[in-house]
């Protein structure tokens, strides 16, 4: 009856046993490359793409700063907001933020602090203006527009 | 032991990191504000119309570049590189940290770029030398956000760009010019001595445009 029954001696599984060990690798990967998030983003933030980016080379001096509209429009309003850390700072809270952001850091680089602004594309420039003369007058002048790198085809 | 399970752990960390993980973004376009203005400073020194190169920009985001409409945003850089290239009185006096003057500047220029300046620059009504050439931006309060990256964006490619030809790079070369390394970083100090990056953004009027 079973006469075409193959009879094959090897075993038909793939080895799974380098498995984890793939797996593993990958993972570890991940938990390198991965900045938790610090803090949650609670306006909108699509950013204009730009070519010439610079790379900032000290982490610890920047700090971040983001501009937009708010997600939550209901309780909000719709005109775009300053976020720093967690919550909704004004314009006239820009100040004291930043001298509590440089007390953090040692007092040689208390100059260096570099502001990182990400900023949504729909803001007016006129709220910007405001934020960078009150960073003037804060003292810290490094800032930087953060921006994703523009593709090669656009 | 019985290692079927390590595989599916490790599958749930591993998806774990991979919907937490954000990979770090530290890029962007820089820029160093003015110095806090005294109160008791005396009024600004008036420079010379011809020093400074103007970008104005309304509110419906149109572009006003030395006094004349400009609809090719792209155009821009090749103006400034033009404008901060001038040489047109360049002067013998020592300034800012490299001490270095115009005319050093001028003769440190590799030759291509210097034949390119005698056959088309040196006009008297553009920048007497790059120590003095400050370019200006000055942005409505209704002006889109985008159009001031994409602004700052030609401005920062047209000085890459003079800085990269200085030292014999392209401006994507210059830009990815590593300071944490001493060679590289003596070479970024060369192409940038004598000719500061000088953007300035103009407190916006509120009215008009």
């Amino acid at each position: 009856m079973s006469k075409f029954k193959k009879k094959s001696e090897s075993s038909q599984d793939i080895p799974t046993a380098a498995l984890p060990d793939i797996i593993f690798m990958l993972l570890f990967f991940f938990m390198v490359t991965t900045v938790l998030r610090e803090t949650e983003v609670k306006v909108e933030q699509r950013i204009p793409r730009a070519e010439q980016l610079v790379k900032l080379e000290k982490k610890k001096l920047v700090t971040y700063l983001y501009v937009g509209k708010p997600k939550d429009q209901d309780a909000f309003g719709s005109e775009p907001l300053i976020q720093a850390n967690d919550a909704f700072i004004g314009i006239d809270g820009i100040v004291q933020w930043v001298q509590q952001e440089k007390s953090k850091l040692s007092e040689v680089e208390r100059d260096q602090i570099t502001i990182s602004m990400k900023v949504d594309n729909e803001t007016k420039m006129g709220i910007i203006v405001d934020v960078q003369t009150e960073l003037r007058e804060a003292n810290a002048r490094k800032i930087m527009y953060a921006t994703p790198q523009k593709s090669e085809d656009n | 032991m019985n290692a079927g399970s390590m595989a599916d752990i490790a599958f749930l960390l591993l998806i774990f990191f991979l919907v937490t993980t954000q990979i770090a973004t530290n890029k962007g376009l820089t820029l160093l504000l003015p110095p806090k203005q005294e109160e008791d400073e005396p009024i600004e020194i008036k420079q010379q119309q011809r020093n400074i190169f103007k970008i104005q920009v309304n509110s419906a985001d149109r572009l006003l570049v030395e006094d004349e409409p400009l609809d090719d945003i792209g155009e821009i850089r090749n103006m400034v590189y033009d404008f901060v290239l001038n040489f047109g009185k360049p002067s013998d006096v020592r300034k800012g940290k490299a001490e270095v003057s115009d005319r050093e500047v001028y003769e440190s220029l590799p030759p291509a770029m210097k034949s390119y300046i005698t056959r088309n620059l040196g006009s008297a009504e553009s920048s007497d030398g790059p120590s003095g050439a400050i370019v200006s931006v000055k942005a409505d309060r209704g002006s889109s956000y985008e159009i001031f990256i994409t602004i700052l964006d030609e401005l920062n490619a047209a000085y890459n760009r003079v800085y990269g030809e200085r030292v014999g790079l392209t401006d994507e070369e210059f830009r990815k010019l590593n300071r944490n390394d001493p060679r590289q970083k003596a070479l970024y100090d060369k192409a940038r001595a004598g000719i500061p990056k000088a953007i300035s953004i103009a407190e916006p009027s509120s009215v008009g445009g």
